[in-house]
């Protein structure tokens, strides 16, 4: 573990979390993955929302910016496309990410931006105690659910690549392994990238759903996911309340702010003499 | 290069304004009666390598040029009343983060979708408070376009110098006018560019003097590797809940603001000297004002115009000392009297405001000044304290 503590603040440990959460092993496998591709430390910035996944970006030792619930991807919007050097990376949650940031999450994947997205899925708001959320299963209790879940869940992956992301994977905190494996192949993609981590929540959902501790909990989210592989051979009706684990999607693509960057020399090309512009000022440019 | 003259649009004079300025990001959404700032900033920024986005709405907007700003871009947003409603929650943020960010709001007629070609001045509250907490706020105000240019450079200036949002407040039809506008030599013209720290050694992200003081900023992907959060930090940008940490943190973001209104605040004005009737008036409606003003004066009435560029915070010193002469304050605005509320507490002791709303989605006519002007000569300026726009003028 200790060659894995130099990317975390350790003066601001320890973190916040319950005990059994399963967001500080998403937060592991995140740097684990970027420590296998030797990553700049100081051309890395991580970017989060709001809730208990968001506090994950306080722990790192880079570059990284808490912003407002649901925000996080139109922070890192404006941060990418100022700087598409770096490599810029979203933590945040199932709330924070299909809820109120529902928006800005499908026009990242529309755009292709440089952005890997790492949605902590725990079916529920955990900072605000229990209610359910968007990927909450029809059915669950939550605080705000107390006969039952009636709305229908997203898919998010699906979500993701129907609107246009370049590289979807889903894991959990249970299948670490391949959760680091999907965040390096995530991070290696230019595009927009988007990993869903499965998580625990033994405090809240797994509480109120008399789920068990953190370890039964964990059980409950794996014997819900099959490989993605093995679904393939296998009849659908024993896929019923199952989910998809490992790569759903790799479908390269030009990516925004190279895009961008290509208009930029394209017009520079073509107005050669800046001091056409409207503020002559202009052509001393940075 | 020589000072050049243009016939400029407002909007259009703002978006100079800022690219004097060194803007090199901008984010928005479209909204009526601003677009044209957006739409100026796609076509010019790719020359000079910067960069526009069109966002998904307003919110995505202010969240991307404080993202941008972070990595040391000088950004800008620009929008409308509905849109300005949208960037309330984020404009906290970067006020508590100290992201120096500009928004042009170019207001019309609300609430809602209200009339959304015509020019009102309702956004003055929603410009110092909107947002949630107790915090401070800069908001210029142009009264021509020309002065579109010089307050968007300077918003720039001031949002860079104290790390603050900063608003440039116009409206429908000072963004609309066309006017003929002297630009300046570039090369008279120094952007101020925020303080950096020289080195990410020991570098504490907050660390200031308690007393107003401005945090050294570093830019984002340049080995400083610091933290920025929305919750209250202390000096090292940690998260904390501590009670001294919270009221030490409050207190010096508004005291960068209220110890230095001196260097922030501007205004300008005519027949101050010795007026016994002060107009104080903004934006567009204060192209009506002094017009009214003069003619009052012809007609032997000693009026005067005090036009604040600054609205927040108030050039309250100076009102003040037009206040201890002019028994009267007349306030247009194209609201219910939101300035003059301010007015009020500033002068209201020794001076009768009198509020002239006007919120039918029209300029003042100057005859509706100057009939309000003239009411309040002829009773000395002892009547009751309030009139309507119009009702001088029929």
């Amino acid at each position: 573990m200790s060659e894995f503590l130099s990317y975390f603040r350790q003066d601001r440990l320890p973190h916040i979390w319950c005990p059994g959460c399963g967001h500080g092993t998403v937060t592991g496998a995140l740097v684990r993955a970027i420590d296998r591709l030797g990553l700049d430390k100081n051309k890395v910035c991580v970017v989060s929302g709001i809730g208990c996944s968001s506090r994950a970006v306080g722990y790192l030792d880079f570059d990284t910016l808490h912003t407002a619930h649901g925000r996080a991807l139109a922070f890192a919007t404006g941060i990418k496309m100022a700087r598409p050097d770096l490599k810029v990376i979203v933590m945040t949650g199932d709330g924070d990410c299909t809820a109120i940031g529902g928006n800005h999450f499908i026009h990242a994947a529309r755009r292709n931006i440089g952005i890997t997205t790492i949605v902590m899925n725990n079916e529920t708001y955990g900072m605000t105690s229990g209610q359910f959320s968007p990927m909450t299963p029809k059915g669950m209790l939550g605080t705000t659910a107390p006969y039952g879940n009636v709305e229908r869940s997203f898919d998010l992956c699906e979500l993701a690549k129907a609107a246009g992301a370049t590289y979807v994977g889903r894991s959990t905190s249970y299948h670490v392994p391949l959760l680091i494996d999907l965040i390096e192949k995530a991070l290696q993609n230019d595009g927009f990238s988007v990993v869903e981590a499965v998580t625990q929540c033994p405090t809240y959902l797994g509480r109120k759903n008399k789920l068990g501790d953190a370890v039964q909990l964990l059980n409950w989210i794996k014997d819900q996911a099959v490989n993605v592989k093995a679904a393939a051979v296998m009849p659908k009706e024993k896929l019923e309340g199952k989910f998809l684990i490992g790569e759903l999607h790799n479908g390269p693509a030009p990516e925004y702010s190279a895009e961008y960057g290509e208009l930029i020399a394209r017009v520079q090309r073509s107005f050669e003499n800046v001091k056409g512009g409207l503020w002559e000022c202009a052509s001393n440019s940075d | 290069m020589p000072k050049t003259v243009k016939l400029m649009q407002g909007n259009e004079a703002c978006t100079a304004g800022a690219l004097a300025a060194g803007l090199r990001f901008y984010a928005g959404y479209p909204i009526t009666p601003s677009t044209e700032i957006a739409e100026l900033c796609a076509e010019e920024l790719p020359k000079m390598g910067g960069c526009f986005v069109q966002m998904e709405d307003e919110i995505g907007s202010i969240a991307a040029i404080i993202g941008a700003s972070l990595t040391g871009k000088k950004a800008m947003t620009a929008t409308s009343g509905p849109g300005f409603s949208l960037m309330q929650e984020c404009l906290g943020y970067a006020s508590l983060c100290e992201v120096p960010i500009v928004i042009v709001n170019v207001q019309r007629m609300g609430p809602s979708t209200g009339m959304p070609t015509s020019p009102a001045q309702a956004d003055v509250m929603q410009a110092r408070w909107g947002t949630h907490g107790d915090h401070s706020i800069i908001v210029l105000a142009p009264g021509n376009v020309r002065e579109c240019f010089e307050l968007t450079l300077r918003a720039f200036d001031l949002a860079e110098k104290y790390r603050v949002p900063v608003i440039v407040l116009t409206d429908e039809v000072i963004g609309h006018m066309r006017e003929k506008v002297e630009l300046p030599d570039p090369r008279d013209i120094r952007p101020f560019n925020r303080a950096a720290p020289r080195s990410p050694a020991g570098y504490k992200p907050y660390a200031a003097d308690p007393d107003g003081g401005v945090p050294l900023m570093a830019p984002f992907g340049a080995g400083y590797r610091w933290h920025v959060t929305g919750l209250f930090h202390d000096e090292t940008g940690a998260p904390s809940g501590k009670s001294d940490v919270a009221d030490k943190l409050i207190r010096r973001l508004d005291a960068k603001i209220e110890n230095n209104v001196d260097d922030i605040c501007e205004f300008s004005g005519e027949g101050l000297e010795d007026c016994e009737i002060a107009v104080v008036a903004f934006g567009s409606s204060a192209m009506s004002a002094l017009s009214a003003v003069r003619r009052a004066r012809k007609e032997g009435v000693k009026a005067g115009l005090f036009r604040p560029k600054t609205i927040w915070p108030f050039p309250a010193k100076a009102l003040r000392e037009v206040a201890l002469h002019a028994k009267t304050i007349v306030v247009p605005e194209m609201n219910l009297g939101q300035l003059a509320l301010e007015v009020e507490r500033i002068a209201g002791c020794s001076s009768k405001v009198v509020k002239l709303g006007k919120v039918n989605g029209e300029l003042f006519r100057p005859e509706e000044v100057y009939a309000a002007i003239m009411g309040e000569a002829d009773n000395g300026g002892t009547g009751q304290g309030s009139a309507k726009a119009g009702e001088g003028a029929k």
